[in-house]
């Protein structure tokens, strides 16, 4: 895998960091949705003027996933990428990983590409979320999906969702990309098929294909 | 009965050229659904409670806390304290498993089941044969011809050690399964590369009849030789789900998975090679030795590889039993252990002959087995050609100033690839619609494309005239898709079944035409008298004809037979060459270009073969560069159970790979031959005879880490 795999901006990384910190115990939220809403901390004695805690049992969460309203509830632990595969059936993005190592979860998130193992439902509120379903809602494929079909992208395909999400809001970004940047602008991505040399022709097909205004999404 | 061969080169509309694969868009939209994507009503979340030693006895289980969890519907023991196997052989093989209502749930009662353990002496490491004792068993030794005499009379021998540590599959969607029972009959989602066969590996320690078994499997997350029947927790779930009336859902963690569901086994060597000055090899000794994990035996990797012919071999072979997960087949069993440590034995050799390796190799073709030799040798010379062997190769190491260092280095490989036995049901309907169904799997290969192609070909229509069922074990039989044989059996099986439903169209058809039947053929949507477009019907209405019920032809592949009539045949050869630059200040390697020539008979669908191609060369810079489960002995872990430490490639990580196929006269009149495990063999021995001829000196062993080509630097080279 690459050595120097970059932070790249389109992976945003803000908010909260790892759940498993998180685990057992409450969380504190940051969004000024919920803080005021919500309660005292319970399980963590926290200072003056720290943030409000929820948890750990399950709390009202609401998603605004593919355009779609869904209303859960659900412990403040679990991961945007939980929620969707394991309380919504939402199961485009995989889980392997689960640590923000191999992209098969990547989803767009208020216009970044993120790894949803990373993200707590929680603190996905708000903001509009977008999955390969998402792209793939009308008759016709996304042209970036088309481009995978057309240049042999995949093969077992597990890997295949989550590149073309991130190909997606990579070409978002750099609509005219050279080689080196798709080789580390997509660096974030793993699959164990070695499909990537097709991937590097389909992102410069659709690039391509978006200039001609073939795009939709 | 029809002639059961492929048309005539001329005759092909569809086989030979490049097709879209078929479950293209169900995949790319994100729509295919993976048997770890299935959920179903009332299901329950499985997860494992996990010894952390690599050797213990389990002495006691105290699971009534785990089971007073909220949602905990079962806790299931599976190593019983007392009786005579409780005992666990690896680092985080599961002791219980835990069925709640949700995943996290599960994972918080996981921690509450009391495990005590009573730690057993461990053997984690295989490299170090005498600190392995007595769990080194010398296995196998054979002689041909008479070594001693040709080490005697040898104008060079050359002596070197080689190695390739051993790998996980790392297969993306993790081993698991949903199982669900109604009315007595289990109904198992399992990622398998054997559909057909997992019915009576569910159904027989279950105690069911196999009629009480179905297993679907519509897509899978990649298997590479390590997703055959259902694991020992499959069958677990499966007990579980009976006993509680509801669904399970187990797929092992990812902390888990690199080590409990499989790896290849890692093989190391000291190699002799007597030699010719004119370059002859006359003599091979090699002493073997690798893991066997919990296992008594292991195979040992084939040597001399390719080149069996060296008259005069001694080999020995000693296998470590070690406390790690088992070995599983991995992409090409065996293959590339022993094509590594041939390969760079022989290009050792050839430095020390003072020669350019492609012509010590072509000098030695005659010496190969399995593989045509002058496929071999044709092979080399497209290589050479794609890469610019002539002008970027140099004697080993590179002269020119500065840290950077650039080599070239070749290898190559065979497989044999005959097709497996299956059958299939091919229909034609009234309505004209055509569909062929199998219990087969298409692991990403493109079988379904392949069977598609098949049919279509066959009737004369276009690809999206035709249908495809696979992926359900209530389907006619497939055969497992193990060591490339998939493609053989399953468009032989739909070619016979196809020509089958054929004829009886014909015969149905032949008296509105005036013609007897046997003067029919099936081409661009007719059915139409031999060259005669004037005198024929349409498809959909020759088929009009049909009656009400459809015809239903029974296809089957037998391999012998269906090699005899050159619908298939086995044993392909192909070369590799990589162009490699090494950072000798760094020790980082990195891959300019890597180019592949291979043969595989006649091709149906070029494009998903050259994916084969490509992908089996990427997966190859992976475990060649980055990829190594490293065990510590003092805990007996293993320390990069992850995948920021267990590295695979990734996509700024390979270079400019290209691939040449052949096909055509010469190639195509041998049938359908598997190209999955071909590939991925040579990519190790590639790369390692490129880092040689960069750096001056040899790293021994796979994967080719910075660390490592470091410290052969420090024994010599041009740094
Ligand atoms: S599962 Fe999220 S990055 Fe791997
Ligand atoms: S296609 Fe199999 S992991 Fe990428």
């Amino acid at each position: 895998m690459r050595r120097d795999k970059p932070k790249t901006p389109e992976r945003g990384r803000k908010g909260l960091s790892r759940r498993d910190f998180f685990r057992g115990a409450g969380v504190a939220v940051p969004t000024g949705l919920l803080a005021s809403q919500a309660k005292a901390p319970k399980a963590a004695k926290a200072p003056a003027g720290a943030a409000p805690m929820l948890g750990p049992g399950r709390v009202p969460i609401t998603l605004r996933i593919n355009g779609k309203v869904e209303k859960l509830e659900l412990e403040p632990r679990v991961t945007l990428l939980d929620a969707m595969r394991n309380y919504l059936d939402i199961t485009g993005a995989k889980k392997v990983c689960d640590r923000g190592t191999c992209g098969t979860c990547t989803v767009i998130m208020g216009g970044d590409a993120v790894y949803a193992c990373q993200v707590l439902a929680i603190e996905a509120q708000g903001k509009a979320i977008t999955t390969i379903e998402g792209l793939n809602a009308g008759e016709q494929l996304h042209p970036m999906s088309q481009a995978f079909v057309n240049n042999d992208a995949q093969q077992c395909g597990y890997c295949t969702p989550g590149f073309v999400v991130a190909c997606k809001a990579f070409l978002d970004k750099h609509p005219n990309p050279t080689r080196e940047q798709i080789r580390r602008g997509l660096g974030g991505n793993l699959c164990r098929c070695g499909t990537y040399t097709g991937i590097e022709r389909a992102v410069l097909e659709a690039a391509k294909a978006v200039k001609g205004g073939s795009a939709h999404a | 009965m029809p002639e059961y061969k492929w048309p005539e080169a001329d005759k092909r509309s569809l086989i030979g050229k490049r097709h879209s694969r078929a479950d293209g868009p169900v995949k790319s939209s994100g729509k295919a659904k993976y048997s770890s994507d299935i959920s179903r009503p009332g299901m329950l979340h499985v997860l494992a409670v996990r010894c952390p030693y690599a050797h213990a006895r389990v002495t006691s289980i105290d699971t009534s806390e785990a089971e007073r969890m909220p949602g905990v519907k079962m806790v299931q023991v599976v190593v019983e304290p007392g009786k005579p196997n409780a005992e666990t052989q690896w680092f985080l093989d599961h002791v219980a498993l835990v069925a709640a209502e949700t995943e996290e749930q599960a994972e918080d009662a996981v921690r509450k089941v009391k495990v005590q353990y009573e730690r057993l002496p461990h053997l984690v490491t295989e490299y170090d044969r005498t600190a392995a004792g007595a769990r080194a068993r010398p296995q196998d030794a054979a002689t041909t011809g008479d070594p001693d005499t040709a080490f005697r009379e040898a104008d060079v021998v050359s002596e070197g050690e080689y190695g390739a540590r051993f790998i996980s599959h790392c297969t993306l969607e993790p081993h698991g399964s949903v199982t669900e029972w109604k009315d007595g009959r289990l109904t198992a989602y399992l990622p398998t590369q054997a559909l057909s066969g997992s019915v009576s590996q569910f159904a027989s320690p279950l105690e069911v009849p196999n009629t009480n078994v179905r297993v679907i499997c519509n897509h899978i997350g990649g298997a590479f030789g390590s997703k055959f029947g259902p694991d020992k927790w499959d069958i677990q779930a499966a007990r579980m789900a009976k006993a509680a009336g509801r669904p399970m859902r187990y797929f092992t963690e990812r902390n888990a998975e690199l080590i409990v569901s499989g790896g290849r086994p890692s093989d190391f060597a000291t190699v002799r090679i007597a030699a010719k000055k004119d370059g002859t090899i006359i003599g091979w000794q090699s002493d073997a030795w690798g893991t066997v994990g919990p296992s008594d035996r292991g195979a040992a990797p084939p040597l001399p590889y390719v080149f069996r012919k060296i008259p005069n071999i001694r080999t020995r072979y000693t296998g470590v039993g070690t406390n790690t997960g088992p070995s599983r087949a991995w992409r090409a069993p065996n293959h590339p252990q022993g094509c590594l440590l041939t390969m760079c034995a022989l290009d050792d050799c050839a430095a020390r002959l003072n020669m350019d390796p492609l012509q010590f190799f072509l000098k030695n073709i005659s010496l190969v087995q399995g593989g045509r030799p002058e496929d071999y040798s044709t092979e080399l010379l497209k290589c050479a050609e794609m890469i610019d062997w002539k002008k970027n190769w140099h004697a080993r190491g590179d002269k020119t100033p500065g840290p950077i260092k650039r080599g070239l280095g070749l290898s190559i490989h065979t497989w044999g690839g005959l097709g497996h036995a299956c059958q299939c049901d091919v229909k034609i309907h009234p309505d004209g619609s055509a569909e062929v169904t199998m219990g087969t799997q298409d692991l990403g290969t493109g079988t379904r494309t392949v069977m598609l192609v098949t049919l279509a070909e066959t009737f004369g229509l276009p690809l999206n005239a035709v249908k495809l069922n696979i992926g359900d074990s209530d389907y006619p039989p497939g055969g497992a898709s193990g060591g490339s044989t998939t493609v053989g059996g399953a468009s032989t099986a739909t070619r016979r079944g196809a020509l089958d439903a054929l004829e009886q169209l014909f015969q149905k058809v032949a008296p509105a035409l005036g013609v007897p039947p046997d003067q029919l053929e099936a081409v661009n949507g007719k059915i139409q008298v031999k060259g005669n477009p004037a005198k024929s019907l349409a498809w959909k209405q020759a088929c009009a004809k049909i009656g009400t019920n459809p015809i239903v032809a029974r296809g089957a592949c037998q391999a012998q037979a269906a090699r005899k009539e050159k619908l298939i045949d086995a044993d392909v050869g192909g070369a590799q060459m990589a162009d490699v630059s090494v950072d000798i200040e760094t020790g980082v390697v990195t891959l300019n270009k890597f180019v592949a020539a291979q043969d595989c008979g006649l091709i149906i669908n070029l494009k998903t073969a050259e994916s084969q191609m490509y992908g089996a060369m990427t997966m190859g810079v992976g475990y060649a560069l980055y990829e190594e489960r490293v065990m510590d002995q003092l805990t007996g872990r293993m320390l990069n159970n992850n995948m920021e430490f267990y590295k695979l490639a990734g996509l700024g990580d390979i270079g400019t790979i290209e691939v040449f196929m052949m096909t055509g006269k010469g190639y195509d009149e041998r049938g359908v031959i598997g190209l999955g495990e071909p590939p991925v063999i040579s990519p190790g021995a590639a790369i390692s005879n490129a880092i040689a001829n960069a750096i001056g000196v040899r790293v021994p062993h796979m994967p080719f880490t910075p660390d490592r080509v470091l410290a052969a630097l420090e024994k010599g080279g041009v740094a």
